[in-house]
């Protein structure tokens, strides 16, 4: 396919390694954001082929992984009701639940959706006016455009069976959090292109300033990664920090201005628990009081669905921060695997546990 | 979620900023993808799609950039082996 295959060509990967071989005189740490990019990374052994004194660690970039418990909760509640027809895209499913995921309320008889793209969900709510249509809207910056029209377009149709339940969540205050832990032991980032794609780069000047860290906008095929590790350990080597950008051909600086100006509209900054992480200030979206009419958790009485605590096996908060690689959890591979996972890392295609699941097994 | 292949625009259709769409090509997967948020995109662009939304044109000046940078490199090195006259 053309724009894909030219950036796994193994030649240019293999100079591009033997460029960060001959650069490379020190010990570095750095953290991919995005999920997608640690199973690019897993999938073609990039790691592997890195110098020794080179480690990747794989940050919190899963929005399926980053759920909260107690949202899960509340979708398996909402999708449990006679009446009501639960849309979401494929990977929230299997994602465990306190007793069950969506996929067990869809076998048991429940009206559970897979739907490629949330217009879809407005469709289903359009074609079916006598039945509820609750769209489970998470994501990064890069559903939020597309969830912020489906409501936009719903509330300009009069749609009164439409609703979002959301657990939005944003890149650049975990990359804060994660800086700002006592633990921290990250020295450079490569920042997830295609959420750059959306908001661009601008967010990232005052944190590369305020925690002097390079921060590069990397893509997602090995040569962008190859590409983005040289350049974010030039920076290193160098001693300097500050944001590039190594995905020219998708991200520009500004992002996608008329994208930011909906979700904007549409929603608004608010503080969001993250699954295994906790509380980070800022780093969620929530409708607007415009919106309200639209948000699931307003329409529905779900005071019922309490709050339990996370399995107390699963260490995917310390995965989803990079403090410990997912082989070194006692559960990984054995009782937790992706057919019975204990956590969502186990459960998503940007999960790191089931990329080491799938492209390691050790 | 934020994984996304280029596609390319094979047709546009609808004026409305709002609601215009085009059929995307993903290496002969086709699928309709609205282009509200690409007020400039065309036929034969490619683009990044994420839950069915189009939200950046691949830039073609841009695409080689990697391999520029790996040639650049090269000659880096090269200048530094030089021996001196």
């Amino acid at each position: 396919m053309k724009y894909l295959d030219e950036y796994r060509d193994p030649d240019a990967a293999r100079r591009s390694l033997d460029a960060i071989h001959a650069l490379v005189t020190r010990p570095w740490t750095l953290m991919e954001v995005c999920g997608g990019q640690t199973h690019a990374i897993l999938k073609f052994g990039l790691d592997e082929l890195l110098p020794p004194q080179v480690e990747l660690l794989h940050g919190p970039g899963c929005p399926v992984c980053v759920t909260p418990l107690e949202k899960i909760d509340r979708a398996i509640a909402l999708a449990s009701r006679p009446g009501v027809i639960f849309c979401s895209f494929g990977d929230m499913l299997r994602v465990p639940g306190t007793d069950r995921d969506l996929l067990a309320v869809k076998a048991a008889g429940g009206d559970v959706r897979v739907v490629y793209s949330p217009l879809d969900a407005v469709k289903i709510a359009r074609d079916n006016p006598a039945r509820q249509v609750v769209f489970f809207a998470v994501g990064f910056e890069t559903t939020a455009p597309g969830n912020a029209m489906a409501v936009y377009r719903a509330k300009a149709e009069g749609l009164a069976n439409f609703s979002l339940l959301v657990s939005h969540v944003l890149v650049p205050p975990a990359l804060e959090a994660i800086l700002a832990s006592a633990s921290c032991r990250v020295q450079g980032f490569l920042a997830a292109g295609h959420v750059c794609a959306v908001m661009g780069y601008e967010e990232y000047f005052p944190i590369s300033v305020r925690y002097r860290v390079p921060i590069v906008v990397t893509g997602f095929e090995p040569l962008d990664i190859l590409m983005g590790i040289h350049m974010c350990l030039t920076q290193l080597e160098e001693g300097r920090a500050e944001v590039e950008n190594q995905y020219t051909r998708i991200v520009r600086q500004e992002g996608n201005r008329p994208a930011q100006l909906l979700v904007s509209q549409v929603f608004e900054v608010v503080d969001r628990p993250w699954r295994g992480i906790g509380p980070i200030p800022g780093s969620g979206l929530s409708l607007r009081r415009e919106y309200w009419d639209f948000d699931a958790e307003r329409r529905f009485d779900l005071t019922a669905v309490g709050l339990t605590p996370e399995p107390a096996e699963c260490r995917s908060g310390e995965v989803l921060q990079g403090l410990i690689k997912p082989s070194e959890c006692a559960a990984f591979g054995s009782r937790c695997t992706p057919e019975h996972p204990l956590g969502a890392t186990m459960v998503s295609s940007e999960g790191a546990c089931a990329a080491y699941f799938r492209h390691r097994r050790q | 979620m934020c994984l996304a292949v280029p596609g390319k625009i094979l047709s546009t259709t609808g004026d409305d900023p709002i609601t215009r769409s085009g059929r995307v090509s993903f290496g002969g997967v086709v699928k309709e993808v609205s282009l509200a948020y690409l007020p400039e995109a065309k036929a034969d662009d490619y683009v990044i799609v994420h839950a069915g939304f189009a939200l950046s044109i691949v830039d073609e000046a841009e695409a080689t950039a990697v391999f520029e940078y790996l040639t650049q490199l090269a000659a880096e090195d090269g200048e530094e082996q030089e021996p001196a006259p």
